[in-house]
């Protein structure tokens, strides 16, 4: 670990004016961030603690009947939330199929999405890699990929992103709120990761100085039909190889609307409109969700190691809308599959 | 020496660790457990991986369990810090969970326990665990590579049961 000075931010203003120098790093919960440091993959001078900060520690109701999550709630206090749990059981789930009791309690709303990819190559300075040296090369395209991309990647970056709560944000259409030099703004969270293309050094689109203040759930959260399908190499403590967030509302034996976001397969939670449309006004049906996953799947792309995700994501797609259809959620406890 | 330019020296910092309150100088970059082992002994608590894989460096930190390795000591300022250490009673009557521990022989190294215990006691206390299979889920961040699953699961029954 390299050496760096830590200043603890009176207020989110004083945060962002430290945060806008390409040589500092924001701390909060510090789970993903100690570690880079230590992997001398983040070599920060300065490193800006957050984690006191007033106001960003708050889950409250908003006016349009939804949730205002602060960036400083830990993970744990948003999957045991009443009202997430009752309003947002999805969310919850993927929370609890992600990281371990101890890193929940730990790890926070703004860092759970702004945590960096697991690549081996990333996380070795010894190799190169084009999210952390731009313009080195991507050894994991030709290199061992198990865990890569299979959707939206690009010949510079094969990551994927990490996280199970953004997959659930994704399908739930959450909004996060930053704020930065220019003043606030809000970021749909299709718009707030990117895929790699030829910047993948970039995960986000937040502009420099900006900091996570909260992210806010609209009214809709499936609690009647949803499920998380987490797929990983052992059935705890692991990240995701395929996962599927699913929200679908019925009627009268009919999907009136469909929701559902992948995780683990691309640089940010994959979402494809044209199949959740292909969902609205049928009748649940084993062969109507095939086509659907079949759809997302369209242009999916192996790179050797990870070419089993693509009949993976399919059957995980086909098996999640079952499951919410049936309003049958996996168990984060119980991990057989029904 | 540091390979880049000191911008900061150390912090002062107050923890309470095991009941007692100390005022302690903190370089920015020391993780809390490496406050614990190398400036104040307290060396119950393990380090393992050293990057928040394996749990053995658990403590309560203001009474939730957290893996200390991932934790910069200067971000913790007023804080308060329970390790294996600070379990046994004054008296040192041990706690429960370490009692239990012995009764199921639920360690063969032993290098991962401390951890362990760690983790069982705050499992307890947030009282979400009440099956086999919860205590699994629950405890999946504390490895043990010699396998004591089984009696580590045994021992926490044990003392579930006893609190019920």
């Amino acid at each position: 670990m390299n050496r760096f000075s830590l200043v603890r931010a009176a207020d989110v203003a004083e945060a962002s004016r430290e945060a806008a120098s390409p040589a500092a790093r924001i701390i909060a919960g510090g789970t993903n961030l100690v570690d880079l440091l230590k992997y001398n993959v983040e070599r920060p001078s300065r490193v800006v603690d957050i984690s006191r900060l007033p106001g960003l520690r708050g889950i409250e109701d908003t006016e349009n009947g939804g949730l205002r999550i602060g960036a400083l709630v830990t993970n744990t206090d948003l999957a045991y939330d009443e009202r997430v749990q009752r309003r947002y059981p999805l969310l919850s789930s993927t929370l609890l199929a992600g990281a371990t009791t101890q890193l929940r309690n730990a790890a926070t709303t703004g860092g759970n999405l702004l945590q960096r990819t697991r690549c081996y190559y990333f996380y070795d300075p010894a190799t190169p890699c084009n999210k952390r040296e731009p313009g080195t090369g991507c050894p994991a395209v030709s290199g061992v990929n198990r865990i890569h991309a299979i959707l939206g990647a690009s010949e510079h970056c094969i990551a994927t992103h990490p996280s199970d709560m953004a997959v659930a944000m994704a399908a739930l259409e959450a909004v996060v709120h930053v704020s930065g030099p220019a003043g606030g703004r809000a970021v749909p969270i299709a718009e707030f990761h990117r895929l790699p293309g030829d910047a993948p050094e970039r995960d986000t689109n937040l502009q420099p100085g900006e900091v996570v203040t909260a992210v806010e759930l609209p009214a809709r959260g499936f609690a009647a039909h949803h499920t998380y399908l987490k797929l990983r190499d052992r059935a705890s403590y692991a990240f995701a190889l395929v996962s599927v967030a699913a929200g679908l509302e019925m009627e009268g034996g009919r999907i009136t609307e469909a929701r559902f976001a992948l995780g683990g397969v691309a640089h940010k939670p994959w979402r494809d409109p044209e199949a959740e449309a292909m969902l609205r006004g049928q009748g649940p049906d084993r062969g109507l969700f095939e086509r659907a996953a079949a759809h997302v799947l369209r242009d999916a792309r192996g790179y050797g190691g990870n070419s089993f995700k693509i009949d993976l994501a399919r059957r995980a797609i086909t098996r999640a809308l079952e499951q919410a259809a049936a309003g049958t959620p996996q168990s984060q406890t119980d991990k057989r599959i029904q | 020496m540091p390979d880049h330019p000191i911008a900061s020296d150390t912090l002062p910092i107050e923890l309470t660790i095991n009941r007692d309150t100390r005022r302690l100088p903190v370089a920015p970059w020391t993780s809390l457990l490496d406050l614990l082992r190398e400036n104040l002994g307290l060396t119950g608590t393990k380090k393992g991986c050293d990057h928040g894989q394996c749990g053995s460096c658990a403590v309560l930190l203001d009474g939730r369990r957290v893996n200390s390795c991932l934790v910069l000591a200067a971000t913790k300022d007023g804080s308060s810090v329970t390790t294996v250490e600070g379990l046994a009673g004054p008296d040192g009557a041990l706690h429960p969970m370490q009692q239990a521990f012995i009764d199921h022989d639920a360690y063969q190294c032993g290098y991962c326990t401390p951890g362990q215990v760690i983790s069982a006691v705050a499992l307890v206390e947030e009282g979400r665990a009440h099956t086999p299979d919860e205590i699994r889920e629950q405890m999946s961040g504390n490895i043990c590579r010699c396998g004591a699953y089984p009696n580590i699961v045994a021992a926490i029954q044990q003392v579930l049961e006893n609190a019920r």
